[in-house]
């Protein structure tokens, strides 16, 4: 079996195992958030639902972010033919980043938390965010450098992570005029998941494509370069689809419109890149589940982003279905094939070249933690679209309250929960598979 | 297409969508377009208390604030047209918040005087912001 071509490769392991346990901690939260809508005296006032949802949503990211690193560390050694500068700096960062990490859960759960969605982390915590992605930054610098070559793939990875950090900045400027706040808050929330996360993914998508299917390198660079062109034009003026309704000017409406409407784009172009690149492959690469998250991620990327996320966005409709479940329901399917399923493929093909006993996971449970995840997902979204729009209706159209509405519409909420139970056991499956077969294979 | 004109497209093409999107910023907030849409010279002390003690309880991600937030729990920028001002600092006040009139439950944070006063003042000014006529009806 292939083994990493470079010692310091296995520095991402780490990054990759916190990932994963971190991943489980937001599945924890998210099945107390979903019980709390169908009991809301589930662990209440203990844990009220304002601080789970934050948890939930705050290891989401940053197990996405140590997902990303990992996937950094893996990749830019093979790509620039070259050792990681330091993989002291690596592990140091990476301890520091869980630390922080931690510090910033817990403290949640004892009320020591700021106060805007997403950007509760306190402002030390958030400084020490930023210090350790300008360490990371640093590190993938200076293995660009010394390595021997600069290819593409990672100079778009790397434009990505400046742009996480350069956006991040905006999280600490909170003016008083609350227009002003949300219109900056964006630059952090938007820019990052519809912009420079994006240029993260694609390059991942890119050299996980290389890798799995033995396509001309030129051949998938010039994609890159299309799909994060895509994601750039309509991406950044786009962000006016979330400038319709909090007192910015009502040019917003139509340059939003327009350019939002065009945001599925580059997910459409990657999925023609995954299915075609798989279709014109030189090689049968023997892992299965790396090949299915990697074209996975790409379908269900275009289907959380790209259709769900056209679904309400002009204005027409947002006006409807702004603030409803329709929002969440976008939210969990984009995120989940993005950015979720990215790190997952990144894991499952690396993970088994680290480890040096060599061997793949068990590719039948991981094929089955798979298909339970991305259907429950699928199903969880469904049922949320389902509520959502129960919801407009009921609420701005009849003209019901609000608690009255969501009386009306409770059996979404159970259904929900059931799928993410389900989705729950996936992850089981996967984590048992990634742990047992760490021992065996 | 080759690859260095992709390239050359991406960069160029993304340096135009960013200035388009930097134009458009500067027009928006603008202090003649702020000053129309949300007349900041409302902004006093004590909205300016409000809007603190609303992030020092996370109170965004159960309810929504202009449509953003959490979906838990009802919108607050109408609140004030919707609830009344003696409404809201009814429901602020009470103790037994725990199962206020629904099913779900709004946590005590035992709030002081001022912070309701500081809160009352600042979704009085949210809902003037001029938000296009969002949302559709008083429910929020």
């Amino acid at each position: 079996m292939t083994q990493c071509k470079y010692e310091s490769q296995r520095v991402a392991y780490p990054y990759f195992l916190i990932a994963i346990l971190l991943f489980a901690g937001q599945i924890l939260f998210g099945l107390i958030i979903g019980a709390q809508y169908v009991w809301p005296d589930f662990l209440f006032p203990a844990i009220p639902f304002n601080i789970a949802r934050m948890i939930h949503i705050n290891l989401l990211v940053v197990w996405i972010i140590f997902g990303f690193m990992g996937s950094a560390y893996y990749l830019l050694p093979e790509e620039v033919e070259g050792e990681i500068y330091s993989t002291k700096l690596a592990l140091i960062d990476c301890y520091l980043f869980l630390v922080g990490g931690i510090i910033a859960i817990a403290g949640y759960l004892f009320r020591w938390h700021d106060g805007r969605e997403f950007l509760e982390q306190p402002t030390i915590i958030k400084i020490a965010i930023v210090i350790v992605v300008l360490l990371f930054i640093f590190n993938m610098i200076m293995t660009m450098v010394k390595g021997r070559k600069r290819t593409s793939i990672s100079i778009v990875l790397l434009g990505g992570f400046l742009g996480l950090a350069v956006f991040y900045l905006f999280a600490f400027y909170k003016p008083a005029n609350l227009t002003e706040d949300k219109f900056y808050w964006w630059w952090v929330v938007h820019l990052w998941v519809e912009g420079v996360w994006e240029l993260i993914m694609a390059s991942l998508l890119s050299f996980l494509i290389i890798k799995l299917t033995g396509i001309d390198r030129e051949v998938a660079e010039k994609w890159l370069y299309i799909i994060i062109g895509l994601t750039l034009f309509t991406g950044i003026v786009g962000t006016g689809h979330h400038y319709y309704w909090i007192g910015t000017p009502a040019f917003w409406k139509t340059w939003g419109a327009w350019f939002s409407a065009s945001e599925p784009l580059p997910f459409l172009a990657m999925v023609a890149f995954a299915f075609k690149m798989v279709r014109k492959r030189t090689r049968e690469h023997p892992n299965r589940a790396a090949v299915l998250w990697t074209v996975g991620s790409a379908v269900m990327a275009f289907l959380g982003a790209g259709v769900w996320g056209f679904m309400h966005t002009l204005p027409k409709i947002n006006y409807y279905t702004h603030g409803t479940q329709i929002t969440a329901s976008h939210g969990h399917l984009a995120f989940f094939g993005a950015y979720a399923m990215i790190v997952l493929a990144m894991i499952s093909y690396a993970v088994p070249n680290i480890r040096k006993s060599g061997g793949f996971a068990n590719q039948k449970a991981e094929i089955l933690a798979f298909w339970t995840m991305v259907i429950s997902m699928i199903f969880i979204a469904i049922t949320l679209t389902g509520a959502g729009i129960a919801q407009a209706y009921l609420q701005r159209v009849v003209g019901l309250s609000y608690m009255e509405t969501q009386g009306q519409i409770a059996i979404f909420y159970i259904v929900r929960l059931f799928f993410g139970l389900t989705f729950a056991a996936g992850l089981i499956i996967y984590i048992y598979d990634f742990f047992s077969s760490s021992k065996t294979a | 297409m080759t690859k260095s004109s992709a390239r050359n497209i991406f960069i160029g093409g993304t340096l135009f969508f960013a200035a388009v999107f930097l134009i458009l910023t500067y027009k928006s907030l603008s202090s003649e377009t702020l000053s129309k849409r949300t007349h900041p010279e409302n902004i006093s002390d004590k909205v300016v208390w409000g809007k603190r003690i609303w992030e020092r309880n996370a109170c965004i991600d159960c309810h929504t604030l202009l449509g953003e937030g959490a979906y838990y729990a009802p919108e607050l920028g109408n609140v004030i047209k919707r609830r009344g001002e003696a409404g809201v600092r009814a429901i602020l006040k009470t103790d037994a918040l725990q199962g206020w009139g629904t099913v779900r439950k709004m946590p005590k944070f035992n709030l002081s005087e001022k912070d309701i006063d500081g809160l009352v003042e600042f979704f009085k000014w949210v809902g003037r912001i001029d938000t296009n006529n969002w949302p559709p009806n008083e429910q929020g």
